[in-house]
C-alpha cells in the first residue's frame, strides 16, 4: 500500500493549516449561498428595526452630540452600529446551534476526527462564521446607505476590523454556548435568557447616560456587558476612530470565550466529555 | 481499554489487534459497546483507562500522527447534502491539508473506485442511500489511510445496497491491503476469513477467525456461533 497522502505532510507544515482554514471557511461561505433564505432572515430583522423602529422613534428618542459623532444624528444614523452587532450576535448564535445540530446528526464529527489540532479546528471554524458575519453586516451597510446612513467614506474600510474582532467574540461565545447545550431543544432558552438581554442591555438602542439616568442598575449592567463593547467598537471605527476600552474589552473577551470553546470541546476534559459520560449525545 | 458512563461500565477491559489487510468484524448486539468504542478510537472522547493505537501512534498522544492513518464511516449521515459530491471531498481533502489539484486526482480515483465516477457535480441530495454510503467510503478513502473504520454502514440500506457496500470495502481489503473494522449486528456480513470481534456488554467475549470460533463454539454458523457466546454463564457484565 503506498504511503498515506496526508501523512507526506509529515508534522503538518503551514501550507496544511492555510489549507484546512481556507476549506473551513469556503464551506461555510459555500453553506450560506446555498441557504438564502438564512441570508435575507439576517437582514430582515435589522432593517425591520432600522425602517420601523427607528423611524417611529426618532421623534422619542433624541440623541445628544456624543463621541464619536461631532454633529446631532438621527436616530437611525445611531442604532446603525448597534444593528450590525445584532447581526453578528444573532450570525453567532446561528453559527453555534448550527455545531449542536451538527453534533447531534454526526457531521460535526467529521471535523473533529481530522487530525490537525481542534483548537485549529474550532479557531477556523470560528473564522469562517465570522466571515459570513462580515458579508452580512456590509450587505446590511449598503442597505442603509440607501436609507441615507452615511458614515465617512473610509470608515466602511477602517469598520472592517472591528467587525472581524466583534465577529470573532460573539462566535467564540456562541461556541462555548454550543459545548454547554446538551440538545437542539435547550436552545430557545439560550435566545430567550443570552440573545434578547444582551441586545438590549447595551448601547445598541440607546446611548449609556440616556440609560443611567433612568435607571443606575441597568447602566451597570450594560457596562458590564460585552455586547456594549462590540457595539462601541463598531461605532468609533465607522467614524474612524479606535476606542480603547472598547478594544481591550474585545479582544480580551475573544481570548476568554476561545480559550473556553477550546477547553469544553477538549476530549478528555470539556463539557462534552462530562455529557458523555452523562450519557448525553457527543 | 475501559471507559464508564458514571457508574455504567460501557467498555471493561477491552483489548485487540488488528494487522494490515484483515477485515476485522466487531459484532455486537445494540447497546453492546460499538458505538463507543469507535468514538474512543476516533479520539471524539478520550480514553481514561488503558491506551488506544494507531499503527504505533497513541491516539492521545500523537493525535495528529494517528488520525491521519484513519478513515472514518460513522453510522449517522455525515454528508453536506446542499454541497456537491466534489465539495463534500474537497472538504474532507482540506481537512486533511490535501491541496486542491491533488485533491482533485485523489477525488477521481476513489469515486472511479465506488462506482460514482460521472456524479462528482451532483448535489449529495440528489443520491440515493446506498451511493450516499459509497461516497462517504470515498470520502473515508480520500487521505489513503490505513486503517478505515465504519459504524454499522449498512444500516437503513436495502439488500442490494447491503450487498454493495460490503462488497467494495472487502475490495479494498483485498486490493489495496487497507485494513478494515467493521462493526455490524447483521452476522451474515462475517466472510469465513474475517477476523471477528464479539463484544457483548462492554465485554470482548471472542477475537478469531470464523472457523476457528465455529469450531471453539461447535456451532453451525455465525449467528449460531454468536449467541453460544452470549448466552453461556458469565458471559454478561
Amino acid at each position: 500500500m503506498s504511503q498515506p497522502t496526508s501523512a507526506r505532510a509529515a508534522g503538518f507544515p503551514l501550507r496544511a493549516y492555510l489549507i484546512c482554514l481556507q476549506g473551513i471557511v469556503g464551506r461555510e461561505l459555500l453553506r450560506f449561498l446555498h441557504q438564502r433564505e438564512r441570508f435575507v432572515a439576517a437582514l430582515v430583522r435589522p432593517l425591520v428595526w432600522l425602517f420601523i423602529f427607528a423611524a417611529g422613534f426618532r421623534q422619542v428618542l433624541g440623541v445628544s452630540i456624543i463621541p464619536p459623532y461631532t454633529v446631532y444624528v438621527l436616530y437611525e444614523v445611531y442604532i446603525t452600529p448597534g444593528l450590525i452587532a445584532m447581526i453578528q450576535l444573532f450570525n453567532g448564535m446561528q453559527s453555534s446551534m448550527s455545531m449542536v445540530y451538527d453534533r447531534e446528526t454526526g457531521s460535526m464529527r467529521t471535523l473533529l476526527v481530522s487530525p490537525l489540532p481542534r483548537w485549529f479546528l474550532l479557531s477556523s471554524k470560528l473564522l469562517a462564521g465570522t466571515a459570513v458575519s462580515v458579508v452580512q453586516a456590509y450587505t446590511f451597510l449598503a442597505i442603509a446607505w440607501l436609507w441615507r446612513i452615511e458614515p465617512p467614506l473610509w470608515g466602511y474600510l477602517a469598520v472592517l476590523p472591528a467587525l472581524f474582532l466583534s465577529g470573532l467574540m460573539l462566535g467564540a461565545l456562541g461556541m462555548l454556548l454550543s459545548s454547554l447545550v446538551r440538545q437542539l431543544e435547550n436552545f430557545a432558552g439560550v435566545m430567550n435568557f443570552l440573545i434578547f438581554p444582551m441586545f438590549f442591555a447595551s448601547s445598541a438602542l440607546y446611548p449609556l447616560w440616556r440609560v443611567r439616568e433612568s435607571s443606575p442598575l441597568l447602566y451597570r449592567i450594560c457596562e458590564l456587558n460585552p455586547f456594549t463593547y462590540a457595539v462601541e467598537l463598531i461605532r468609533f471605527a465607522l467614524y474612524l476612530r479606535v476606542e480603547p476600552t472598547a478594544l481591550a474589552v474585545v479582544v480580551g473577551c475573544t481570548i476568554l470565550f476561545m480559550i473556553g470553546a477550546v477547553l469544553a470541546y477538549d476530549p478528555a476534559r470539556g463539557f462534552l466529555a462530562r455529557q458523555h459520560d452523562a450519557g448525553g449525545h457527543p | 481499554m475501559a471507559y464508564a458512563y458514571g457508574r455504567r461500565q460501557a467498555l471493561d477491559r477491552v483489548s485487540f489487534r488488528i494487522q494490515p489487510g484483515r477485515f476485522a468484524v466487531l459484532l455486537g448486539l445494540n447497546g453492546a459497546g460499538k458505538s463507543t468504542l469507535f468514538q474512543l478510537i476516533t479520539r471524539l472522547f478520550a480514553t481514561r483507562q488503558g491506551t488506544i493505537r494507531i499503527f504505533g501512534h497513541d491516539v492521545l498522544r500523537e493525535a495528529g500522527a494517528a488520525l491521519r492513518r484513519l478513515g472514518v464511516v460513522f453510522q449517522a449521515r455525515t454528508l453536506d447534502l446542499d454541497l456537491t459530491v466534489w465539495q463534500n471531498l474537497a472538504y474532507h481533502a482540506a481537512l486533511h491539508g490535501i491541496g486542491r489539484s491533488h485533491a482533485r486526482i485523489r477525488a477521481a480515483e476513489v469515486l472511479e473506485r465506488v462506482d460514482l465516477a460521472g456524479r462528482a457535480s451532483e448535489r449529495a441530495r440528489n443520491l440515493s442511500g446506498g451511493q450516499m454510503r459509497r461516497l462517504e467510503i470515498a470520502r473515508a478513502l480520500l487521505h489513503q489511510p490505513s486503517l478505515i473504520l465504519l459504524d454499522e454502514p449498512t444500516v437503513g440500506l436495502d439488500i442490494a445496497a447491503r450487498a454493495d457496500i460490503l462488497a467494495h470495502v472487502r475490495d479494498l481489503v483485498a486490493k489495496d491491503g487497507v485494513a478494515v473494522l467493521w462493526a455490524t449486528h447483521l452476522v451474515d456480513e462475517i466472510a469465513p476469513d474475517d477476523q471477528v470481534l464479539v463484544l457483548h456488554q462492554g465485554r470482548l467475549l471472542a477475537d478469531g477467525r470464523l472457523d476457528a470460533l465455529l469450531a471453539s463454539t461447535g456451532a453451525a454458523d455465525a449467528e449460531g456461533a454468536f449467541r453460544h457466546l452470549i448466552e453461556r454463564p458469565g458471559a454478561a457484565s
